[in-house]
């Protein structure tokens, strides 16, 4: 059990509302990462992102924790809600305003307020995502 | 390589209503499948991708496909 699988562990357990994307909030580097964002910005939720590009081994130990293969992934209350096509399509639905408030109550109505935050030590050095 | 994904989606969905695959670019490793299959009824859409992801598990890993769009349904 390696230490940054525990500090992701601790992210994802202790954020409201977290999703491991490419990219920053301010910037992704990936289509369905901006995608899964925007799903949630849309319901008017606040998030905080975790950027997986900032070292390969954030994804290994990411899928080995969720055994979900690709990225996006968005989790609220500790559990996994989906990747960029579930988050989308609960958002259209009306379900991820529900699936929000049922696990986090009014506390997940905080448009705007978003932040990246880092699971490695030091700034790390991000490998942008071939064409 | 869009046969090589509707072969194993076929394999593991033998009784789907439907099974498609579309190459989104041309580029031959950013998909578009779509199952719909009885099975997923009853199912969180979490666990519907699950089934397709393991299905593709060997051109996830091997990074054929280097993005994946994926739409489940039940019925329809």
């Amino acid at each position: 059990m390696s230490d940054l699988r525990d500090r992701i562990r601790d992210t994802i357990e202790t954020e409201p509302v977290v999703a491991f994307i490419k990219g920053t909030h301010e910037q992704a580097y990936c289509g369905n990462s901006e995608r899964a964002m925007q799903a949630l910005r849309a319901v008017g939720a606040g998030f905080t992102t975790v950027d997986v590009l900032v070292d390969p081994e954030i994804r290994q130990e990411l899928t080995a924790l969720s055994s979900w293969p690709t990225i996006p992934q968005v989790f609220v209350k500790g559990e996994l809600v989906g990747g960029a096509d579930i988050v989308q399509e609960l958002a259209a639905s009306g379900e991820l305003e529900a699936t929000l408030q049922e696990k986090l109550g009014e506390t997940w109505r905080r448009p705007g307020e978003e932040r990246t935050v880092a699971v490695t030590d030091g700034p790390g050095l991000r490998v942008l995502p071939g064409a | 390589m869009s046969e090589r994904l509707e072969v194993l989606l076929q394999a593991a969905f033998p009784d789907a209503r439907e099974v498609a695959v579309v190459d989104r670019t041309g580029g031959g490793d950013h998909f578009h499948v779509t199952v719909v299959d009885g099975r997923f009824s009853g199912l969180s859409l979490v666990d519907q991708h699950r089934l397709v992801y393991d299905a593709l598990a060997d051109p996830l890993a091997d990074g054929t496909i280097h993005e994946l769009r994926i739409t489940t349904r039940g019925e329809g």
